[in-house]
């Protein structure tokens, strides 16, 4: 049962904590000081998240590693998250639908985990319930602001999602590992949230006068370690310190 | 905003911050934050001066809304209030325990 836990720990720890590295990029960039300091919260609360599962990972592979060997001595074919986590962060409106998709998913997924028989794992979903409840709601009013806006806002937002949606099956798929914990209690089974969430994106894909676009391939591969090209980059540049003075401290 | 789809002005617009610090206390005025409309201006001010649980709850208000006295109000409004100590409750025994 550990080394299916642990890995399953390591594909909800890996999607918050490179999504939480996307979008901390966008500290001291963001098109307002306002937006600048929101996305830095959310950035923060889902690296909180990272911090507490790979915690918990580490603990229950029991071998010897802490969170941040796991975070920062990892190469990228030893991370488990989805790739829609790892894109490039992309102009506003990318970043704006992606945090939506992923948060939408994300909160069921939590809501799920809440009543998980490991209680260090559902106490974490207690928490992040509340915090990924914000996430869904400033994504998703900024998606509707930016799909009803102005020309040009509604023509970026449609592009990301042009090219985003095809990277929201993969949040869908599950394999015997994941199977066999949800059968046991200790997995959120994702296809009986599917169709919740797909509700919840319509509904606000529509107030924003956009549409979902038609997918002929699905993109998969990062929980078995197959990652994009960007996963590499953006690891070099999150590990750099860690791995140049091992055990530096300040 | 639906039909609103054009180029044009999209600078936003500014609103000032009134949070609440604990259930029953009094809005205090905490700033102010630019903002497209009112619900993001509540979430900015949630993210901008509540992200610490400094707050209960939140009011935000278009600055262009408040109505105030100009510095030259200060000598009709404020000023003859000095030689009139009757207004001031202090000519009977207040009930002990109460502050003023």
């Amino acid at each position: 049962m550990s080394n299916r836990f642990f890995e399953y720990l390591l594909r909800l720890g890996d999607d918050r904590l490179v999504l939480g590295h996307r979008l901390s990029e966008w500290c001291g960039h963001g098109p307002i000081l306002e937006e600048d300091i929101a996305m830095a919260n959310i950035a923060l609360d889902l690296i909180g998240q990272a911090n507490l599962l790979l915690l918990k990972a580490a603990s229950v592979e029991n071998a010897g590693r802490d969170a941040d060997a796991l975070a920062y001595l990892r190469d990228a074919r030893e991370y488990r998250n989805a790739l829609i986590a790892e894109l490039p962060r992309g102009d506003f409106a990318f970043t704006i639908a992606r945090q939506f998709l992923f948060s939408a998913w994300a909160l069921r997924q939590w809501e799920a985990l809440a009543s998980c028989r490991d209680a260090d794992l559902a106490g974490i979903a207690a928490r992040a319930v509340k915090e990924s409840r914000y996430h869904v709601r400033h994504s998703a009013e900024w998606l509707v602001r930016l799909g009803d806006g102005t020309e040009e806002s509604h023509a970026r937002a449609q592009d990301a999602l042009d090219e985003l949606w095809r990277y929201t099956g993969e949040l869908f798929l599950t394999d015997a590992i994941e199977r066999e914990l949800a059968h046991e209690g200790l997995a959120a089974d994702p296809s009986a949230f599917r169709s919740a969430w797909q509700k919840d994106v319509d509904d606000v894909v529509a107030r924003a006068t956009l549409r979902l676009p038609a997918v002929e391939h699905w993109q998969q591969g990062g929980r078995t370690g197959l990652h994009t090209e960007h996963l590499g980059r953006m690891l070099a540049e999150m590990q750099v310190l860690p791995r140049t003075y091992p055990g530096a401290r300040w | 905003m639906t039909g609103n789809r054009k180029g044009g002005d999209t600078a936003h617009q500014l609103w000032e911050v009134f949070t609440q610090p604990g259930d029953g206390k009094p809005f205090e005025h905490a700033g102010s934050l630019h903002a497209a409309d009112g619900e993001l201006a509540l979430q900015n001010a949630r993210d901008v001066y509540a992200r610490r649980s400094e707050a209960v709850a939140i009011w935000v208000v278009p600055s262009k809304a408040i109505v105030s006295s100009t510095p030259e109000d200060v000598g009709p409004f404020f000023d003859p209030a000095n030689d009139k100590p009757y207004r001031h409750p202090q000519f009977y025994r207040v009930p002990q325990g109460f502050r003023m």
